[in-house]
């Protein structure tokens, strides 16, 4: 890998360690009598109020519709996330300063899979609060769901409820995108040495 | 001695004067509507957009104090003060109740007159507001980030503390006097024993500068007058405090007419910085009195102490720190100007608005030009301590704000109007009619260092045609008046609640973002709190049950009690576990003799109860609190004495 890949791997694998503070996703609803809005951020390693009593108000007003409580301590998830992208930043350091490429190209594979597990798994997780309600639900809409979108917005009776990622998550991608750059000039690199290769050969 | 020759000019005046009294009882007031064209964009608050200004007015004989937006004039709340409050569960609930304590007992109301912000370096700095009391002589303390009352302390030797509780340059003390002059320390003696018997204070209360705790620090023993209002100095007169007195004749029947027989009477100039050194050189006696003091503690709960004694300094023990100068005629207001150099007297029965001259009046201490001396207090000569006399200036003036652009505004009750003049010239530039017969006025920081100008609101006694008619009582009316050119402007007219004696206004944006939203939960150190729905209990000691009990959208934790006994004491300790804006919950239960509870977030109230009769009994939140707020309730079980029942209650699995 030439020196500014190796070392432009190396500022993406550390601007990870930003993770561990800033959060990764925000999920914001919105409805008149909040002028200020309520929101959940949810981090690496946890899932917090935009305002500190946010998550406390949002369960409140979810049991209305007999979503569940969101209980942090019951979210694996936010168990094991510290890991993978301690691992994540490991490797990418480990590829950076060993400068060997397949290092490089495994690094971006391994960061796409886990980025695009993770969303399927956020996806998955709002599927199931939205979808499995106490059938005592004191307030019953017959065929009405409340999985917060994905990733935009979307009107959920009263509110209307965002769903973006925040500064971490932000990192996230700039970081794989870095990752993904990096990836194809290397293979450019490869590919033209490989097309001059046999004229080498043949000298 | 006087200044004032009687004339035929004068006599003409005089007769008016007396036309004008009895004309103004049964003349229906052929004044215009008021307001000009461009007076509704100026009133205009747009929906969803803040007033400019905070205004607190006293409530008078409502004793609370109330907090309209300038200049919509919208009424955004009644803080309770010095009368119960059953809305808010004011004097109702067990935390509060102790702050209606005085050496008479409970005390559930009482006259409240003069609000009183805080200053630092003489400007207005929001953190607390000051009220007097005036029937049970009290000063009150208001926390100005919550909008609740957080202190109130009593007066001893004081009948009537009207002189109150205006605030020193840097909120050293707050002053309070005796309004009426009565035999102090009290005693049995004839009425007619006035002049030998009956004698007035002066008083002191330090303001601690973190806490703003306050206590006596000290009395001045002052001639048998009626003590009527202060301002203290500001500036160069920082350190003096000046004081109106009337019935300098010492009349003790029909005041009406016993008192204003003088030609003048006095302001008296307190020099408190020279009175506070000597109560350290221990020149002070320590008369015996009881008087309470109650307050508010960190965990939201009032608390009431009796203490006993206060520093009394004698004018003849302390030479210097009283003068009297003579002020026309049965002064009511006396104000001080931002420069603080410039002591106008609102001389009610006189001709003109007299203006003493601080620096004057130094002058004429250092050059003693007394002219006599009244129980060891000096009284300096007229002319040697006047400035001006501002001519014309209305029948009855009483009250003087100030601008920021060296104008004054007087209050003048009887022709109803205010009258703006110049400190330069002492010359009516402006007059405008008011409807009707205003009292005080005031002018955004209009007794500060730097007004903020801008209008100058007129406290109206008397309403009569001005609104709607409600029935034989109706509501005073404030006005609102442009100052901003050279000619004043009514806005609006507002309806008032009680008697707004007097009122300050402060900028919106020096306290509108220190208001506290919410209690913190985690916080919460009353001794009854439940901090979870899991913590909520019945507890049942002997005839007394305390009920722990948790309240949030849309349920009470405990819901269904049993085991109560007729005759017991119940105590329901409620407390609100939201932490969101503006979610309180209310509790009432049948057979209460108190009030509802209005607890808010985060916050434990209780009031007790003491069931007299079996049966099952509903309870439920009285505030609307959520779509669910009408299934917010639940049963008490009531059995007679001795049944046997068991305490029982449900909580949430």
């Amino acid at each position: 890998m030439s020196r500014s890949s190796r070392l432009w791997l190396a500022v993406a694998a550390l601007s990870l360690a930003l993770v561990y503070w800033l959060p990764l996703w925000h999920v914001g609803l919105k409805a008149p009598q909040y002028p200020e809005g309520l929101g959940l951020y949810i981090g690496i390693n946890r899932i917090v109020g935009e305002q500190p009593q946010d998550l406390e108000s949002i369960n409140g007003l979810n049991h209305y519709i007999g979503m569940k409580r969101i209980t942090p301590a019951d979210i694996p998830e936010l168990r094991f996330m510290p890991w993978l992208v301690a691992g994540l930043i490991g490797l990418g350091l480990v590829a950076a300063l060993s400068g060997r490429r397949p290092l490089l190209y495994a690094w971006v594979v391994l960061f796409a899979a886990g980025a695009g597990a993770g969303l399927a798994d956020f996806y998955r997780w709002g599927y199931d609060y939205g979808h499995n309600l106490d059938p005592q639900a004191i307030i019953k809409i017959p065929g009405m769901s409340y999985q917060p979108p994905l990733l935009g917005s979307k009107q959920l009776l009263n509110f209307h409820a965002t769903s973006w990622p925040a500064a971490g998550g932000w990192i996230l991608i700039a970081a794989l995108g870095i990752g993904v750059v990096l990836s194809a000039r290397e293979l450019r690199k490869t590919r033209s040495i490989l097309a001059t290769a046999p004229s080498l050969l043949a000298a | 001695m006087s200044r004032f020759p009687i004339g035929p000019h004068s006599i003409g005046r005089i007769c008016l004067f007396a036309a004008l009294l009895i004309a103004s009882g049964c003349a229906k007031s052929a004044a215009p509507v008021g307001g000009t064209g461009d007076a509704a964009s100026k009133v205009y608050v747009a929906p969803g957009q803040y007033d400019e200004f905070y205004m607190f007015a006293s409530g008078g004989y409502s004793g609370q104090v109330s907090v309209y937006g300038l200049p919509s004039g919208r009424l955004l709340r009644v803080i309770p003060v010095f009368s119960q409050d059953p809305e808010k569960a004011y004097g109702y609930s067990e935390q509060s109740k102790p702050m209606f304590n005085t050496s008479y007992g409970f005390v559930p109301w009482d006259d409240a007159h003069h609000p009183s912000l805080s200053k630092t370096d003489g400007m207005n700095d929001g953190r607390w507001l000051f009220i007097n009391g005036n029937n049970t002589p009290r000063v009150a303390r208001i926390d100005l980030a919550e909008m609740n009352t957080k202190e109130i302390i009593e007066i001893p030797n004081a009948a009537g503390n009207h002189a109150s509780p205006f605030v020193t340059q840097g909120t050293e003390y707050v002053v309070t006097a005796t309004r009426f002059s009565v035999p102090t320390p009290q005693k049995d003696v004839p009425i007619s024993t006035y002049k030998e018997n009956f004698s007035g204070q002066i008083g002191f209360v330090a303001v601690d500068p973190t806490t703003g705790k306050m206590s006596l620090a000290f009395q001045i023993h002052m001639p048998g007058y009626d003590y009527d209002l202060a301002r203290p100095g500001k500036g160069p007169s920082h350190g003096w405090a000046f004081f109106t007195t009337y019935n300098s004749e010492q009349a003790n029947t029909l005041l009406e007419r016993n008192a204003s027989q003088n030609d003048k009477d006095f302001i008296a100039a307190v020099n408190w910085k020279q009175a506070e050194q000597c109560v350290a050189q221990g020149k002070a006696k320590t008369w015996p009195t009881r008087y309470a003091h109650n307050w508010v503690d960190e965990a939201d709960v009032a608390h009431s102490e009796m203490l006993t004694g206060e520093k009394v300094l004698e004018p003849a023990d302390c030479p210097g720190i009283v003068y009297f100068l003579p002020t026309p005629k049965s002064p009511h207001g006396v104000d001080v100007d931002p420069t603080g150099e410039y002591i106008v007297g609102g001389g009610k029965l006189a001709t003109v608005i007299p203006v003493h001259s601080f620096s004057k009046m130094q002058k004429a201490i250092a050059e003693k030009a007394f002219e006599k001396e009244i129980g060891g207090i000096p009284v300096l000569k007229y002319e040697a301590v006047n400035y001006c006399e501002v001519a014309n200036p209305g029948l009855g003036p009483l009250h003087d704000e100030f601008d920021d652009k060296g104008n004054v505004y007087t209050s003048v009750f009887i022709s109803s109007e205010i009258v703006k003049w110049n400190l330069k010239d002492c010359k009516v530039v402006d007059r405008i009619p008011v409807y009707y017969s205003i009292g005080h006025l005031l002018v955004p920081g209009g007794d500060t260092r730097k007004p903020d100008g801008k209008y100058v609101i007129a406290l109206n006694k008397i309403t009569k045609d001005r609104y709607l008619p409600t029935g034989p009582e109706l509501a005073q009316s404030a006005q609102l008046i442009d100052i901003t050119g050279d000619k004043m402007k009514l806005l609006l007219d507002f309806p008032t609640i009680g008697e707004p004696h007097y009122a300050q206004a402060i900028l919106a944006s020096a306290i509108k973002d220190k208001q506290i939203r919410t209690f913190a939960l985690a916080g919460n150190k009353d001794p009854f709190v439940t901090r979870t729905e899991k913590d909520a209990r019945v507890e049942r000691k002997g005839n007394v049950v305390h009920i722990y009990m948790t309240a949030i959208r849309s349920h009470f934790v405990p819901d269904n009690i049993e085991g109560i006994q007729v005759g017991d004491s119940v105590y329901w300790h409620v407390t609100n576990l939201e932490q969101d804006w503006d979610v309180p919950h209310g509790f009432a239960v049948t057979g209460a003799n108190t009030s509802e509870l209005l607890v808010m977030p985060g916050q434990t109230r209780t009031i007790a109860w003491v069931p007299d009769r079996a049966g099952v009994y509903p309870f439920y939140c009285t505030d609307f609190c959520s779509a669910l707020h009408q299934e917010m309730q639940g049963y008490i079980r009531i059995s007679p004495k001795g049944a046997g029942v068991q305490i029982s209650y449900n909580t949430p699995k």
